[in-house]
């Protein structure tokens, strides 16, 4: 099958996942990217180099499970930076690539000689995306973020909680993912603006701000009603906020934490819910229509919590499913990567090859495409992996100089 | 008119044309594409997209052109109605989509277009399909929500509080669409790339239900690479391992991360300057300890189990970092803190962003005419700035049929 991007290659700096998440991308779709590692810090400045979890009892910078599942089908190549040949032999690679992609703090490509100008003066089209928590610029430039605290900072681990508790927030980088998501857009879409006019660019991309444009409706809410999410007994992000549904949430179910989640969109649903469960409280009036069942949603909630803790919560989803009505398990791990028929069918686990590691499973993809699906096979490069392969085959240096170059310290 | 703060010139889509046919799954993607220059033909039936029924509406009033989630998620995109039951009607849909680079669906309007004979008037069209499942999949036919697909997806066994008797949590927003949403958008532009080299169209299936599952980070790889389950934890990443908390109240009765606590000698250095600076260094009992962490000369945090000391020093810091939390308001720690080097963040309410001096002066907030209503409205802005070819709202959520003149004059025109 084709490769949709197989004519893009892209100088990659990018680390972690909310910058490594976005190449992947690309180079599932046959982009060639070339990663940029550290010799003397053996790639450490991403720190995911080395992380747990582990395959086995090995160690080391070649053994991180999270490196290797946010690399996959990249290439990668050392370079020491801060020798003068090193800086020469990064300058050919961008001469020879579409983008550069970075997710340093702000400054670091700068203090380099590295920065959007520079770049452009090596290639006058070039497409530069630097994606930090809070920008290049700004009075914030400075400051630090991984993941929670860019959740913090844009609303969204607000947003996630229960009444008279703290902030639930997201139990992971939700916006090291999506900050990696916007990335990817800003390249590709940087990609087509060149393709239409010729014209490179510098994309500038805070990762807060990517996390506050997810929280739409809320702030607008507040612009024009003048009503904060933050007042009392708000939020309760289980319950539906638009549209107004109830029932709506996470409900236990008979062995110990383990839950079901369910929703009634409409009176079809509420209908078939009571037809469902036989309950006679089903019936009742203050339940009849959605404005009373909002009203009396704390007594609805212990209600409907009642009749889903006598059954399995597997049990529930599926009865209520088999009545139309939305409702799934809170699927562990397990359930949902190895016992979910519909994850297995869309083949969403791919088995890549890593040179140490050996055979691992990692994320696949959520779509796949008609001409051109996207394909995953070789795992995450070990340091220096492709040295030969990028310094010789696509700058053409013979063997013995890349022998000595590395002897030197510079590869 | 038009703010003199806000970006010009082209987006960076300009000159793109898309059809939406999308219920709130898919919705979000066309807006993201249409903020960026494409034209966007939004296609609802006579009485108006059902989203138009959802709150929040202004100033509380139901009403098709007063709901806030509709205004949100169709800026910039033109508006049209056709009665897809209506012959007549589906031939204006097939004229729109025959000159249509993408087309966007999802729910149940046009569910029945097959891109086999769409691409037969029209070989370079990309159609993606957004679905809870993904089609022909064996769940295909289950009902879903954001809830259900956060739920059976991975997202919300990551979620909630130590205290495992409280349900987990859905954060909030309904990012389970926004996640379907993103992975429509990159895949439609990774298909006009492959367009623009080849002159091909296709088809694109996105799964959401399979997208939050990718959009779990440790805990489907902790999972996929050692077999092991994360469990949540208040306000921090769910870990096979309990971490120790990390969120604070202030003063000021807002909460804040504090993230990872000082661990080398110069940001103990930096707490016990950030301690007598704000004239708490006496109240803080920690403070001989912090001294000491910022005379060591090195910190090996490997010893912490063997070295007793140091780990005294370790606990002190963390301590440190909340005793000051709780005394200084939110902004004043973030602030302070980041200052000092440490990565900590307020945890603000989606409506706090907008007043952030960052924020403002970057240009996060833009203001957005609603010419019928008198008003002007502060939206969410950018989510990158692509400084060549800008981000914008064009225009606010189009009015019911408001565009059906104009867009099916050109194709009329087309026609001739």
């Amino acid at each position: 099958m084709a490769q949709a991007l197989s004519h893009l290659r892209i100088c990659d700096f990018t680390g972690q996942l909310a910058g490594a998440g976005a190449t992947r991308f690309l180079a599932a779709f046959g982009a060639q990217v070339i990663r940029i590692e550290d010799p003397v810090n053996q790639g450490r400045w991403d720190i995911l180099r080395g992380m747990p979890p582990y395959v086995d009892e090995r160690r080391g910078v070649e053994f991180g499970g999270p490196f290797n599942n946010h690399n996959v089908e990249k290439l990668g190549v050392t370079l020491n930076l801060r020798t003068d040949r090193g800086k020469e032999l990064l300058r050919q690679l961008v001469a020879v690539s579409d983008v550069v992609a970075e997710n340093f703090s702000a400054g670091v490509m700068e203090r380099w000689g590295f920065g959007y100008e520079e770049l452009q003066a090596i290639r006058e089209d070039i497409i530069y995306v630097s994606n930090c928590g809070f920008g290049h610029r700004g009075p914030y430039r400075d400051f630090k973020t991984w993941g929670p605290i860019v959740q913090a900072v844009s609303g969204l681990t607000f947003s996630s909680g229960l009444p008279d508790q703290p902030p639930a927030g997201w139990g992971y980088s939700y916006m090291d993912h999506t900050g990696a998501y916007y990335m990817a857009i800003a390249i590709l879409m940087a990609l087509r603006h060149r393709n239409r006019t010729g014209e490179g660019q510098w994309v500038d991309l805070g990762c807060t701000e990517a996390g506050a444009s997810l929280t739409g409706p809320a702030m607008l809410d507040y612009t024009v009603n003048g009503r904060p999410l933050r007042r009392q007994g708000s939020p309760n992000s289980n319950r539906s906020q638009f549209p107004a549904m109830a029932p709506h949430g996470i409900y236990p179910s008979r062995e110990e934490d383990t839950w079901v989640a369910l929703s009634c969109r409409d009176e079809r649903d509420w209908e078939a819910f009571g037809e469902v469960t036989g309950e006679a409280w089903t019936q009742e009036g203050p339940f009849s229509d959605l404005r009373g069942r909002l009203v009396a949603e704390d007594a609805l909630d212990e209600l409907v919590a009642g009749w889903t803790r006598a059954r399995g919560n597997f049990e529930v989803a599926a009865l209520l499913q088999g009545a139309g009505i939305p409702a799934t398990a809170v699927q562990r791990p397990q359930e949902r990567i190895d016992q979910d028929p519909n994850t297995e069918a869309w083949g969403l686990w791919p088995t890549v090859k890593h040179r140490d590691m050996g055979d691992v499973r990692v994320d696949g993809l959520p779509v796949h495409f008609s001409e051109t699906d996207w394909r995953m096979e070789r795992g995450g490069p070990c340091l220096g992996e492709h040295n030969e392969e990028v310094f010789g085959g696509l700058l053409g240096l013979s063997a013995d100089e890349i022998a000595s170059l590395t002897e030197e310290g510079v590869l | 008119m038009t703010d003199p703060g806000m970006p010009q010139g082209p987006g960076a889509l300009e000159g793109l044309r898309v059809v939406e046919l999308c219920d709130e799954l898919g919705m979000f993607a066309g807006k993201l594409l249409a903020d960026m220059g494409a034209e966007v033909v939004k296609v609802e039936p006579p009485d108006g997209d059902r989203t138009r029924t959802y709150p929040p509406f202004v100033d509380d009033e139901p009403g098709p052109e007063r709901s806030l989630y509709f205004w949100h998620y169709n800026t910039s995109k033109a508006g049209v109605t056709l009665d897809l039951g209506e012959a007549a009607d589906r031939e204006q849909l097939r004229a729109l989509v025959d000159r249509a680079d993408i087309l966007l669906q999802s729910g149940d309007a046009g569910a029945d277009l097959e891109y086999e004979s769409l691409r037969e008037t029209n070989p370079g069209l990309i159609m993606v399909t957004l679905s809870p499942f993904g089609r022909g999949m064996p769940r295909e036919d289950e009902a879903s929500t954001d809830l259900t697909i956060l739920a059976g997806g991975g997202p919300v066994w990551n979620c909630g509080y130590d205290d495992h008797s409280i349900p987990p949590v859905r954060g909030g927003g309904n990012q389970g669409y926004h996640t379907a949403s993103h992975f429509a958008v990159m895949s439609a532009l990774v298909a006009l790339l492959y367009r623009d080299e080849s002159g091909r169209g296709q088809h694109i299936d996105v799964n959401a239900h399979a997208a939050a599952n990718v959009t779990t980070e440790a805990g489907t790889y902790t999972w996929l690479v050692a077999q092991e389950t994360v469990q949540r934890q208040t306000g921090r990443h769910a870990g096979v391992n309990p971490s120790m908390p990390s969120q604070v109240l202030c003063k000021d009765g807002r909460h804040v991360n504090t993230g990872i606590p000082p661990r080398r000698p110069e940001a103990f250095g930096a707490v016990c300057e950030w301690l007598r600076t704000a004239g708490l260094a006496e109240e803080c009992l920690e403070f001989p300890l912090l001294e000491e962490g910022m005379r060591r000369k090195r910190f090996d945090m490997s010893m912490l189990q063997q070295d007793e000391e140091l780990m005294a020093i370790f606990g002190a810091g963390r301590a440190a970092m909340n005793f000051l939390a709780e005394r200084l308001t939110a902004y004043e720690f973030f602030t302070g803190g980041q200052e000092r080097g440490f990565q900590i963040g307020i945890i603000y309410s989606p409506e706090e962003v907008l007043e952030d001096p960052h924020f403002i002066e970057r240009g996060f907030p833009v203001e957005v005419e609603h010419p019928e209503l008198e008003r002007t409205v502060t939206y969410p802005g950018a989510p990158y700035q692509l400084l060549g070819s800008p981000w914008r709202i064009r225009r606010r959520a189009p009015l019911l049929g408001e565009d059906n003149e104009r867009v099916f004059a050109e194709l009329s025109g087309d026609a001739e």
